[in-house]
């Protein structure tokens, strides 16, 4: 594999050509969707699919993910900025990626489908359920006017009363619908199908009494239909009520307290959820997965790995009696026949626990040694950073006018300063595993942010010491997820104490079990004030 | 000191102590302190056995003083003082017998452990181990 970690530090030209090709695929992306969205108008609907962050171009991964997955090689050349390539292209892609790209246009072709589908059902059902009340007015003027009686004062009223229900409809519909979407679940939302089901069965049961006991009879009582159609319009704002109540209210509540725990590393957080089907509650999930868990940074893992291989590698088991050439094993890359591989394996677990191992002494001297460096590269790198912001000071508005040589704006500034600190932060970040999740890029637009807004150096450093949630970082870290839900139970089932589920994504997973909050008893004791009586303890000592 | 149960006699070895009061200035004193007392707290009490006893006892005695050279020791429960019962009684009214001005001399009937092992080693009753005494709290505590 080629040296695309190198890639990730190198020059602009490079780095941009990747960010420019999946920029302007990403916006077009996006900008559909969101016209789409704009035009049609839209009410209680059994709409399963929300656009989710999946899918977007490929070029993310490659430089998110494989840049890291190479052997870490260090390239001190960071800091100072070098014109030249180092053999890639800008379009290598290895297999897996393209086995991604081929999933991921399949994938969201067929999201889509199901997306239009909804949408249409959506906007059927809005136009029926706005149109509803004005037709049932209109028609008798349309069909029969001359038999029709006018309307009176109370009628009139009606009127009014109508119209200023269906506003209020709107805009409770708008709040509570027209809201952007922030997910494509797997399976159809059951309360919103329901409703809209309602909603349907409601609106077809208005129209039959209509057509048979109006249209059909032709009444003339004019004030009677309008009636009529006041009640329809006040079920509706009950119908409405009970949306907000379902999708809404019900699961504020705390129900359940849910342990999400990543399996790559074991970070683990706890929530409270309401009472919510398995795939709304993994939803609520990577909503807090995105804000709460440090960022995943495969890096880390590679010490457990190697340790882990090293365990294995330790042995070499001989067949002496097997055939010609002697079976010679060592670690997992073995290809011998099954049934010695399985004796081998066997072997090689029974003299591993006989041996005598002092890995773990190794592992003790290894940490204790690289928290010293990491506290050395840190004070180096504070030291330099405190440093670079005494250079830069901010001009009053007079001052600006005197001096007009040497004013900079904030990227200017930020660029003056940053070639003085950026050494040492280019080691801290080696010595941390991060440097593929800052580019050079970045960290100046933070410099220039910081600088721009009088933070100070440890303000600056803040985001680099220790690892943020995902979100904080650029979007090639996260764009590109795509998530599974794994269950056992079927995902449009309620959560359940002790259920459990997992959440797949590209890189690692989230294990997810929930447990109950329990039925809490609570009995009361009533303390008269009055029964507060103290006395006093003395003992005093008195010479005689 | 056997374990008090109350409206019946209390019984107790004790040993007969007479000091005489030392005039200091215009005071007459006797040189230790007492601790104790019905309106005080039982639990407190590092000397008894029981720690519900409310007795008085000698919490101090002041070397070389008219205590001291009676015989008084630490830790001493004082059951009479001149013929007045101190088992039953606050703790200022146990100072008031003790510091009458107008007498020079007080007689204390004491009892500490080692007088009961003492007697019970011995097993009869001898003048030096002391006297057994029935006590019956007489109402000496009306006064005040």
């Amino acid at each position: 594999m080629p040296r695309q970690d190198s890639v990730a530090m190198d020059t602009e030209s490079t780095y941009s050509g990747y960010s420019y090709h999946s920029g302007r695929s990403r916006g077009s992306h996006r900008h559909g969707e969101r016209s789409r969205d704009r035009h049609k108008s839209r009410s209680k609907d059994s709409r399963s699919e929300k656009s989710v962050t999946i899918n977007t171009p490929p070029a993310e991964p490659l430089l998110g993910d494989s840049s890291v997955r190479g052997e870490p090689v260090q390239d001190d050349n960071w800091g100072e900025t070098t014109t030249a390539v180092t053999g890639t292209s800008e379009h290598s892609l290895s297999q897996e990626d393209i086995v991604r790209i081929t999933k991921d246009l399949e994938d969201s072709v067929g999201l889509d489908c199901r997306r239009y589908f909804t949408l249409t059902l959506a906007v059927i059902l809005g136009l029926l359920v706005f149109l509803t009340p004005v037709a049932f007015l209109v028609l008798p003027h349309v069909l029969w006017p001359d038999k029709l009686q006018t309307c009176g004062t109370a009628c009139e009223g009606l009127f009014i009363s109508v119209a200023f229900k269906l506003l209020i409809l709107l805009l409770a519909v708008w709040a509570l619908f027209f809201r952007p979407p922030r997910a494509g679940l797997p399976r159809v939302f059951v309360f919103r199908a329901l409703l809209a089901v309602l909603v349907l069965l409601f609106v077809v049961s208005y129209w039959l009494f209509y057509g048979v006991r109006i249209l059909d009879t032709q009444d003339e009582n004019y004030q009677g239909i309008v009636q009529y159609a006041v009640s329809l319009v006040d079920a509706l704002l009950f119908i409405h009520y009970l949306a907000i109540v379902l999708l809404e209210l019900r699961q504020l509540r705390p129900y359940f307290s849910v342990t999400v725990t990543r399996a790559t590393d074991g970070e683990t957080r706890h929530y409270n959820l309401g009472q919510l089907s398995i795939q709304r509650a993994a939803l609520a999930i990577i909503e807090h997965y995105y804000c709460d868990f440090p960022v995943h940074n495969p890096a880390l893992l590679s010490a457990s790995k190697s340790r882990a291989a090293k365990h294995l590698a330790g042995l070499k088991v001989y067949n002496v009696d097997g055939e010609f050439p002697a079976a010679q094993a060592e670690g997992p890359g073995n290809n011998a026949a099954a049934g010695m591989a399985q004796s081998q394996s066997r072997a090689m677990i029974a003299a591993a626990a006989r041996r005598r191992d002092t890995s773990h002494n190794e592992l003790y001297y290894e940490e204790a040694e690289h928290e010293r460096r990491v506290r050395k590269r840190t004070a180096r790198l504070v030291v330099a950073v405190e440093e670079a912001f005494t250079h830069i000071k901010r001009l009053q508005e007079e001052e600006q006018k005197k001096a007009p040589g040497d004013v900079m704006d904030p990227r200017e500034a930020a660029q003056a300063i940053f070639p003085s600190m950026a050494r040492a932060l280019q080691k801290y970040l080696r010595t941390t595993k991060q440097q593929h999740c800052h580019s050079m890029e970045s960290i100046q637009q933070h410099l220039a942010f910081c600088i721009t807004n009088n933070m100070t150096p440890k303000a600056f450093l803040e985001s680099y010491l220790s690892p943020g949630p995902t979100l904080q970082y650029s979007k090639d870290h996260w764009l590109s997820r795509k998530w599974t839900l794994i269950s056992e139970a079927s995902v449009t089932s309620g959560l359940k104490d002790g259920s459990a589920f997992l959440l797949k994504c590209v890189d690692f997973s989230l294990v997810v079990t929930t447990k109950k909050i329990p039925y809490i008893h609570m009995s009361e004791e009533y303390i008269d004030p009055k029964s507060h009586k103290f006395v006093l303890r003395l003992q005093s000592e008195t010479s005689v | 000191m056997s374990n008090y149960i109350p409206g019946q006699p209390v019984t107790a070895v004790v040993q007969k102590i007479e000091i005489q009061k030392l005039r200091q200035g215009h005071q007459l004193i006797l040189g230790f302190s007492i601790g104790g007392g019905i309106d005080q707290d039982p639990s407190q009490n590092p000397y008894s056995e029981d720690k519900a006893d409310k007795g008085i006892y000698v919490t101090r005695v002041a070397p070389g003083g008219p205590a001291d050279e009676a015989g008084l020791r630490v830790g001493d429960k004082i059951m009479q003082v001149n013929g007045w019962d101190m088992t039953m009684l606050k703790h200022y009214q146990a100072l008031k017998k003790l510091t009458k001005s107008n007498e020079e001399v007080v007689r204390l009937l004491v009892t500490r452990k080692s007088l009961e092992q003492a007697i019970k080693g011995a097993m009869g009753y001898t003048e030096e181990a002391g006297l057994i005494v029935d006590f019956v709290p007489l109402k000496s505590d009306q006064e005040n």
